[in-house]
């Protein structure tokens, strides 16, 4: 099939950037989206243009570099990530929009890639259980409900891609917190700095620029993990509790 | 040159805790005046600079992905072994020591595997401490399965996804460091030399992948954690940065290259659809406990799979050949993945393949869906299921998965003694990007295993033995060794983005990919090994005349990160086919085809391989050195791998 293509080109942080349309033909069902764009770069090259730059690595949906906003939608129509977005989810003769993530805390760098460093200091202001190497307890000293490991995974399934703070009206990164924050608050690992973290993480996220969360439920709805709301509510709950009884004293 | 492995001396079962007590330590206030460069952040790479940092050194993390959390660690599926015998089914330190090494084809150390062995325990209460929410039983004690070849229920999982998990967790641990002020992450900066002073490894030259600054970076000792290099293949498993680039700078600098030529290639992956393919994605070898392979009994049948005349769903029973089953009654499905590859490939070979290229075999899940119902199934496999689904577009609830072999681990690395350092003084390796622990095949649940003992448990250790007897003085990248290396750097770049000439890196990547996989690949012989070599030679010289690279050194340019990568591939390529014309016997996922029984397996030459083979880089176009660590074997008897 042939696609028609608008891609966001903007040489560094400072140029202001915009679309600009190519053709590709010979668009197959089974390619994957990226490897549809890996075909547009070639031909780029060849002809003497600079390719688009894109963050990708894994190309198997879990390490979460990919980060195109595609069609209006955070890693495209279907519920999973760009890279594992394939061709058979469009017709021939679309026309298909490419933006990067839109948000204040993650700006561009150039073309598609982004800055998402913001992530990466809200888990060091409290993502974890500390414990230093060694000198810990026998893994099954410390028994944990099935389903509340369940739970857990569930929240710790989240790839850190951007994609709720992309979806979100605001740029929140409450989805992405709170996932953090519900999985370690589950389990008893957790539960010695449950306050302090949920705390220190909500303050780094709102230093960092990221917008207030109203509930529409757009993060979850494009997750490509599905991390459900329900980690934004268990948020809000633990975020209280730790304000009204802190421990940061 | 004499290779001195420092295994130490005693029985097997003392050798750790001895050497443990005999290495020296560096005092806890003179820490803080060491610095260790860790470059890398997967499994074995965060967890070694989380530990150091907790230890007290000063730690430089670097990475070329935007973040540490994005390591391909993070795609690991399977599980993780450990010798815990939670189970209560037989296992122990020593029967996954001895496991290891059989499954190895006895081409590993066994003092390296014994440790290995022993600290898998402390890994799991490690992981458990860290929140890492491994599967779990209705009792809350942890669950185990059983996994690609071993008799024993040992491997620890969650769901599909532990590598990610695991990584999450040794990731948490290195953002705390971060937070602590002990490690300095540097995300999107690739090592692009090693410097070495006075003939000990003393920093590296890094290029900030943003803005194109060549830099220098100085340590009292630099630790390689930097992965395998299966992308070589250009078809692979690995995520598309993963690459070679570090370690084979460090061995053009004089680091020795082990056992190259020793490459997993994984059975069940999702084969190839056309030419566009940029990767190829691993379907957890877990998968092969409950899925059964097959494929038609006759062509005529799997030609009308092929053309879709005909659904594998719907050839009766008598008409399949469940061919591992047949073969290999007492392992069925659960052969070691280079016996399961091999035979995947006898059977396409043979016109029976079942998709489109014809390259191809079903996994039929029917089977286990009856027994145990589509819930359990679901809720052991799901994610692996919805991946298949997204990616080809079958349901395979509803119909058999195809699979096919590709590239996927490298056993093969950097060479490294007991205490992990190379033959070059401060130069240390782990994880997949070092050779130790795995002979010529790594059985499945291992990797993430070797990762994190490399990191957790070992290096913390070893480490400190040679800082101590150096001096803490900070070395000043002022050092003429560092200008060198950066203008080389330097000179290296600007060549490559001065060449213009009519070729993409990709088309290079791919030439060299097709020669390796032809040649190099899950069977080798003589002929063929002599030709990929003068194939590769021919491709090298091409690239240097008419690679294309866009752009300038000044700016983000993934086209010149590329082709500096691909660089040094096309010269790896030609020393693991060096490696492999060397090593005239089959030994785990080495198949020479002039060295295999009448039955067509493998066949060791303990007589005449029982060797680490580490080559030694000689200069630009001259032939590697090669020289021998003899293996020796006092606690297990060698014997030919039967699965029969």
């Amino acid at each position: 099939m042939k696609i028609k293509l608008k891609v966001w080109r903007q040489k560094n942080q400072q140029d202001k950037g915009g679309f600009k349309a190519y053709d590709v033909d010979d668009v197959s069902d089974d390619m994957s989206f990226l490897e549809m764009f890996d075909v547009l770069n070639e031909q780029l090259v060849k002809k003497n243009e600079d390719p688009i730059h894109f963050d990708h690595d894994c190309r198997e949906g879990i390490c979460g570099a990919c980060s195109m906003y595609i069609n209006g939608r955070p890693h495209g129509p279907e519920q999973t990530t760009t890279c594992q977005l394939h061709m058979r989810s469009f017709k021939d003769g679309d026309t298909i929009t490419v933006e990067p993530w839109r948000a204040k805390a993650f700006p561009v760098i150039k073309d598609l890639v982004v800055d998402r460093g913001a992530f990466d200091r809200i888990i060091q202001s409290g993502g974890y259980v500390s414990v230093n190497t060694g000198g810990v307890p026998d893994a099954n000293d410390i028994p944990i409900p099935k389903k509340i490991a369940d739970h857990a995974f569930d929240s710790a399934t989240c790839i850190g891609c951007g994609a709720c703070v992309a979806a979100c009206k605001n740029s929140s990164a409450m989805l992405f917190v709170s996932a953090k924050v519900s999985q370690l608050a589950m389990l008893p690992q957790g539960q010695v700095e449950r306050k302090t973290r949920a705390e220190n993480m909500v303050s780094q996220m709102d230093d960092e620029g990221f917008g207030s969360c109203s509930n529409t439920g757009a993060c979850e709805a494009e997750c490509p993990k599905g991390i459900s709301l329900e980690n934004i509510a268990r948020l809000n709950r633990e975020y209280l509790n730790a304000k009204v009884t802190s421990d940061n004293i | 040159m004499k290779l001195d492995s420092k295994i130490p001396e005693g029985p097997l079962a003392e050798k750790w805790s001895k050497h443990k007590f005999n290495i020296k330590l560096v005092n806890p206030a003179n820490k803080r005046k060491y610095d260790i460069i860790v470059v890398g952040t997967g499994l074995a790479g965060a967890s070694a600079a989380a530990s150091f940092g907790e230890l007290g050194y000063n730690v430089k993390s670097f990475c070329f992905q935007d973040s540490p959390r994005r390591a391909h660690s993070i795609a690991a599926q399977g599980g993780i072994n450990a010798a815990k015998n939670y189970q209560n089914d037989g296992d122990s330190v020593y029967r996954l020591f001895y496991d290891t090494v059989k499954g190895g084809d006895y081409r590993s150390r066994e003092g390296n595997v014994h440790r290995l062995a022993e600290v898998s325990v402390d890994i799991i209460d490690q992981c458990v401490a860290q929140g890492v929410p491994f599967a779990r039983e209705y009792g809350g004690l942890l669950a185990n399965r059983s996994f690609g070849g071993a008799q024993v229920s040992r491997t620890f999982y969650a769901r599909g996804q532990t590598g990610q998990q695991l990584l999450l967790g040794a990731y948490s641990a290195l953002s705390r460091q971060v937070a602590n002020g002990k490690v300095k992450l540097y995300p999107r900066e690739e090592m692009l030399d090693l410097v070495m002073i006075d003939g000990e490894a003393h920093g590296i030259v890094t290029r900030n992948l943003l803005t194109g600054k060549i830099e220098s970076h100085s340590a009292h000792a630099v630790v390689l954690a930097t992965g395998g290099y299966g992308n070589v293949f250009y078809l692979s498993t690995n995520a598309m940065g993963s690459n070679v680039t570090a370690a084979w700078r460090a061995h053009k600098k004089g680091a020795f290259m082990a056992n190259p030529c020793y490459t997993q290639i994984h059975p069940t992956c999702i084969p190839v659809s056309g030419d566009h393919q940029s990767k190829l994605t691993l379907m957890s070898e877990s998968l092969r406990n409950d899925g059964r392979v097959w494929v038609p009994k006759s062509k005529e049948d799997a030609e009308k799979i092929r053309k879709g005349q005909l659904k594998g769903v719907d050839l009766p029973e008598d008409k399949r050949d469940y061919y591992l089953e047949r073969k290999y009654p007492s392992f069925g499905n659960l052969v070691p993945r280079d016996v399961a590859s091999r035979n995947a490939k006898e059977v396409c070979d043979d016109g029976r393949g079942v998709n489109k290229t014809g390259l191809a075999v079903f996994l039929d899940f029917a089977d286990a869906i009856k027994r145990d119902g589509e819930d359990l199934i679901k809720a052991k496999y799901g994610n692996l299921f919805d991946m298949y689904l997204q990616i080809t577009g079958e349901d395979p609830y509803k119909m058999p998965m195809k699979i096919y072999p590709a590239v996927h681990y490298t056993m093969g690395g950097l060479w490294v003694d007991y205490n992990l350092m190379t033959n070059v003084p401060g130069l240390y390796a782990i994880g997949e990007a070092n050779f130790s622990d795995h002979g010529a095949n790594r059985l499945g649940a291992s990797a993430l295993m070797q990762g994190l003992a490399d990191g957790y448990f070992v290096i913390p250790y070893t480490i400190g033995d040679y800082l101590a007897r150096i001096p803490s003085a900070k070395i000043s990248t002022d050092h003429e060794a560092f200008k060198t290396a950066e203008a080389e750097v330097k000179k290296r770049l600007d060549n490559l983005l001065s060449i213009n000439g009519s070729k993409t890196v990709d088309e290079f990547h791919k030439d060299l990919g097709h020669i390796m996989w032809e040649y190099c690949g899950m069977s080798r012989n003589e002929a063929g090994l002599k030709k990929a070599k003068v194939e590769i030679k021919k491709l090298r010289e091409e690239f240097w005349k008419n690679v294309k690279v866009l752009g300038t050194n000044d700016e983000l340019n993934q086209s010149l990160e590329k082709a500096n990568r691909v660089a040094d591939f096309l010269e790896l390529g030609e020393l693991m086919v060096d490696d492999a014309l060397n090593r005239s016997e089959s030994c785990g996922g080495h198949f020479r085809e002039e060295s295999q029984t009448e039955e067509g397996e493998a066949k060791r030459k303990d007589d005449e391989f029982s060797y680490v083979a580490a080559w030694e880089y000689n200069g630009v176009d001259k032939e590697e050195t090669l020289n021998k660590e003899d293996l020796v074997f006092e606690n297990v008897k060698l014997t030919q791998r039967s699965y029969k």
